[in-house]
């Protein structure tokens, strides 16, 4: 492999990444501050694919400002709801056996899955970028790359900043980080933690949401997509420190690499590397790489 | 009756009526509870991990799809292997691969295990799904169904559902009474202190690992007996059995069951699958059945909302809240 | 609780037995009516109805009954599935299904209760190899034939080094491993088997592979959101108007709406296409758009045919699906009058077709001529 070839390699694995980041960072926050272990986020990211799709007809006539029109929608529609489904199905939850959120969260994907294919259908759909991002920059005489992509990449770092000094700068934040290491002392202290907990709750909802929307336009939307970046999240999630931001980005980042790589050089073991990494980090640090911020 | 008394004659009474069944099941029927009494069995395993001993393995599916495999692919290609040595042969397979995950994986905790039993068995799953040994993703035929014998007198002829259906059953019943000994010995005791507060065990001087890896393994070797059967009733093996969602299914099984005691596996691996087939019927939900991922999705959600601790009830159980909390201690040390 | 248990095993185990009728024909469909592919088991399960209303819903004089199952393309739950409908609700029929894998597993229980079985999409090479069997029939394709028709065409189009890549599973394996046979026939060459585990979709470190390849051109095999996350990105990365890219026909079939200009142009080669030639084809399409409003894909012109096969098989045997051996001799002698055009039944009982070159143009997949003629599975290891 030429050193050309090489870089642009690993501006895929950056990507990529990049993309695992935006969906398991709204994971990571549930899980960690909450402790609700919850299969359905995959169905939040559906939901967002399918939102992209659903609503940009409706902000067609803005012209350019139609895709930020309809990723603000989309959030916005996203946020209400996860507060909603807080309050409907995890509010009596948290005093239970940690594994019959794991069974509800289960039933959650069975229903969210099928309401799908009762209200879109079961077929294969495409959402169209805004046309000023739908270009490519030569790299070198023959490949040339999305800008597309560059501009998930872009969004996502700028989410990861934000999400940081979310955490690490803001009373909001002050809260999560406390309510992450230590639940009961925070509600001693005065904080409503169950009004905390849903508006965390609809932040994660949302933040999947969101890289549904993102990815729609390179992945297309289709009948099971959810499911399939559940397992690859949680994945990130733990190798990177449950309930950290910095190790979800860390742990997406090396993921990225990890199955970029392997896909070029170890191409019959492509699979499996990914779970030989989770093994070998929590062998290593059987916390994963970061403790919670 | 004592409670105990009105346990075992429960027990006595399900294992009869099982045993009375196939005289009005018919064809099919026979069929469907063989394979219920199939999974009741995997789902034991797993309630010897996670609600005996605490540990919370999303990676069973892979004892059940190793042992399968080991049993196809040690069945020779010129005719039928007998159970006696096919069997153990199958459950050493398992149990090896139990040995060498549990031994890693228990150095963790909480979500923490979860997610390295399920990268072990996802590391199984792409050996059988990535590499020509068992045919690949389209899964592989087991040709000659093994033959159960004493000295070249065939005893049961396997290949039949009803003798099948027998053979599960035994099985079934022998893997109950099994656990439910070892959980009243002294092994179990110590399983249970584990569960209960493993920092209060081990500072007692208890060490507490060879104590869980025992039960990983030998939750390992029932999940192997499990793939064995399944492996042998349908004939044919695939990739998908070591899937997650295989994992995740009797995971389902066991809390919808009740974890806690080993009568919630069973029913919950019963009323799983039953649930699953009641909405699928065209006859009472017609042209709707073929959504009927909604109904499980609702029925188990209203489960979950009116059976705090799953169908079978019981003892209030704090078995993976304490696992949990040992997870966050864990992630509150540098 | 325990007696909630207990009905609900009552209603599972008994009520399916009261349907049980005798004298109709029941035909056991088992699809995906759930998951990523039911959009396929719809459309075939509509194909088998038109052909059945076009005969006044009888076959071989016998009124048609169906027993739908779902078989949610999970090969782990096939066998008991399968099971379930040759044991519970005794099918006549066994249609069945898109999923190679679970296909596999149909088979197997077909094979051994000996009941009629009629493949209406899964391409799994062994069904119609070393799983054949009198009483096994496919109405669709095998993996392999649109593979070697590529083949003969990239050959034909001057491609000396070709690239290839699919996903790394049975399906993609096979329909490279046709590629592969017909193209070096013709003195091509292979330099790259590319491949990603299925159903993984980040193609982009393998697109800079081609890249900086550089082939000739690029055979591929993906279906469904893979496919058009496939073309979408090979147009993205620049490459769609550097290297040629060939695929088996289902890269662009029922995804076009969704890959939209950047699938313009592709050739591919399936059995069936838009813009036929073939008089049935038009019969065909009208009345499909009668009866559902809307277009038939491939999928549905399977199905369609799976109902016509049957319906020969049966019409020789007089209705009686016990007689075997004369059902699958009418089947294998009879020229069969698809939307596809006329095709034959060879003798591991894959289709014996014309794979046709297809051109994206719009949102139609337009048949500009046929690759390989009556192109037959060699349906190796089949012995029967």
């Amino acid at each position: 492999m030429d050193l050309a070839t090489f870089l642009v390699q690993c501006l895929n694995a950056l990507q990529y990444g990049l993309l695992l980041f935006l969906v398991a960072s709204g994971l990571t926050l549930i899980f960690g501050v909450m402790g609700v272990i919850n299969l359905a986020h995959g169905s939040f990211y559906m939901l967002g694919a399918y939102m992209a799709y659903a609503l940009a007809p409706a902000f067609a006539n803005l012209g350019g400002l139609g895709f930020f029109a309809t990723l603000a929608a989309g959030v916005v529609l996203a946020v209400v709801f996860g507060y909603l489904l807080e309050w409907a199905f995890f509010s009596f939850l948290y005093e239970r056996d940690h594994l019959q959120q794991v069974l509800m969260t289960y039933g959650l994907i069975l229903v969210f899955e099928e309401l799908r294919s009762l209200a879109m259908g079961d077929d294969v759909h495409g959402v169209a970028a805004p046309a000023w991002l739908s270009g490519s920059i030569p790299l070198g005489t023959l490949m040339a790359y999305p800008v597309y992509r560059l501009f998930i990449s872009g969004v996502c770092v700028l989410l990861a900043l934000g999400l940081y000094a979310v955490i690490s700068r803001t009373r909001l934040g002050m809260m999560i980080r406390a309510g992450a290491s230590n639940r009961e002392m925070v509600s001693s202290l005065g904080v409503d933690v169950r009004q905390l907990f849903r508006v965390m709750f609809a932040a994660g909802v949302a933040l999947a949401a969101l890289a549904g929307m993102l990815a729609a336009p390179v992945s297309s939307v289709y009948p099971g997509m959810g499911n399939q970046v559940l397992i690859i999240c949680f994945v990130v999630v733990v190798i990177g420190g449950i309930g950290s931001i910095r190790g979800a980005l860390a742990a997406a980042l090396l993921v990225g690499a990890v199955d970029t790589f392997g896909k070029v050089f170890f191409p019959q073991a492509a699979g499996v590397l990914v779970y030989v990494l989770m093994a070998l980090v929590l062998l290593w640090r059987p916390g994963g790489l970061f403790k919670a911020t | 009756m004592s409670a105990r008394a009105i346990r075992i004659a429960v027990f006595v009474a399900a294992a009869l009526a099982l045993a009375l069944f196939p005289l009005v099941g018919g064809k099919f029927g026979v069929d469907f509870v063989t394979k219920m009494m199939v999974f009741a069995i995997f789902a034991l395993s797993l309630e010897l991990l996670v609600g005996q001993a605490g540990l919370v393995c999303f990676g069973q599916a892979a004892f059940f799809g190793i042992a399968a495999y080991a049993t196809v692919l040690a069945t020779p290609r010129t005719g039928a292997a007998s159970v006696w040595w096919l069997l153990p042969a199958a459950l050493g397979a398992s149990g090896l691969f139990a040995l060498f995950m549990g031994a890693l994986s228990i150095r963790t905790r909480g979500v923490y295990f979860i997610m390295v039993t399920l990268a072990f068995s996802q590391m199984a799953y792409y050996v059988a799904h990535d590499t020509p040994l068992g045919g690949g993703t389209d899964g592989i035929y087991l040709d000659y169904t093994p033959a159960l014998g004493i000295a070249g007198t065939p005893l049961l002829d396997l290949g039949k559902p009803w003798p099948f259906y027998y053979f599960v059953l035994a099985m079934l019943v022998a893997v109950f009474v099994f656990l439910g000994a070892i959980l009243r010995s002294r092994f179990g005791h110590a399983l249970a202190g584990i569960r209960v507060n493993e920092q209060r065990m081990r500072a007692a001087g208890f060490s507490t690992y060879p104590y869980k890896l025992a039960a990983f393994v030998l939750s390992g070797l029932v999940a192997g007996l499990a793939g064995f059967l399944f492996a042998v009733k349908d004939g044919f093996v695939n990739p998908e059995l070591m899937g997650w969602n295989v994992s995740g299914t009797v995971l389902m099984m066991i809390i919808l069951g009740g974890i806690g005691h080993l009568r919630g596996a069973v029913i919950g691996a019963f009323a799983f699958s039953l649930l699953e087939e009641f909405f699928k019927l065209d006859s009472v939900f017609g042209d709707f059945a073929k959504h009927w991922h909604l109904g499980v999705g609702l029925a188990i959600i209203a489960c979950v909302a009116a059976m705090p601790h799953g169908i079978a009830g019981g003892r209030l159980r704090r078995a993976t809240a304490s696992n949990t909390e040992d997870a966050e201690v864990h992630r509150g040390k540098p | 609780m325990k007696r909630s248990i207990i009905a609900l095993a009552f209603a599972v185990l008994l009520f399916p037995l009261q349907s049980m009728g005798q004298a109709k024909l029941k035909v056991g469909l088992m699809l995906p009516y759930s998951g990523t592919y039911a959009a396929l088991g719809d459309a075939i399960e509509k194909g088998f109805r038109l052909y059945l209303a076009e005969q006044g819903g009888r076959i071989a004089g016998r009124e048609v009954e169906f027993v739908k199952l779902d078989d949610e393309s999970d090969p782990a739950k096939a066998t008991d599935n399968a099971n379930k409908l040759v044991k519970r609700d005794n099918v006549d029929v066994l249609v069945g299904t898109v999923h190679s894998g679970v296909a596999m597993a149909m088979a197997k229980v077909a094979k051994d209760n000996g009941t009629l079985l009629i493949i209406p999409n899964a391409g799994a090479v062994a069904v119609t190899g070393p799983m054949c069997a009198e009483n096994i029939f496919r109405s669709s394709f095998s993996n392999w034939q649109p593979g070697y028709a590529m083949g003969e065409v990239a050959a034909k189009r001057g491609a000396k080094k070709v690239v290839t890549i699919t996903w790394k599973y049975a399906a993609g394996d096979e329909s490279v491993g046709g590629f592969k046979e017909s193209f070096e026939k013709a003195g091509g060459q292979v330099v790259k088997e590319l491949s990603l585990p299925f159903p993984n979709v980040e193609f982009q470190p393998l697109l800079t592979e081609i890249a900086a390849i550089k082939p000739d051109a690029v055979y591929t095999f993906f279906a469904g959101g893979g496919a058009v996350k496939f073309v979408k990105d090979y147009a993205a990365a620049g490459l769609k108007d550097k290297i040629p890219l060939y695929g088996a026909g289902f890269i662009t079939d029922g995804t076009l709406e969704a890959q939209g200009a950047d699938a313009q142009g592709l050739l591919t080669t399936l059995h069936y296409g838009d813009g036929l030639d073939v008089p049935k084809d038009k019969t065909f399409r009208a009345a499909y758009a009668k009866a559902y409003g809307a277009q038939p894909d491939v999928y549905a012109v399977q199905g369609y045919d799976a109902a016509q096969m049957l319906a020969i098989g049966l019409n020789a045997a007089g209705g009686d699906v016990s007689k075997k051996a004369e059902i699958a001799k009418a089947i294998v002698a009879a020229k069969i009058d698809s939307p596809r055009g006329t095709f034959t039944i060879g003798a591991n009982h894959n289709p014996v077709q014309d794979m046709y070159l297809r051109q994206v143009v719009g949102k139609d997949n337009k048949v500009i001529g046929v690759a390989t003629p009556a192109l037959a599975d060699p349906g190796r290891g089949c012995k029967m």
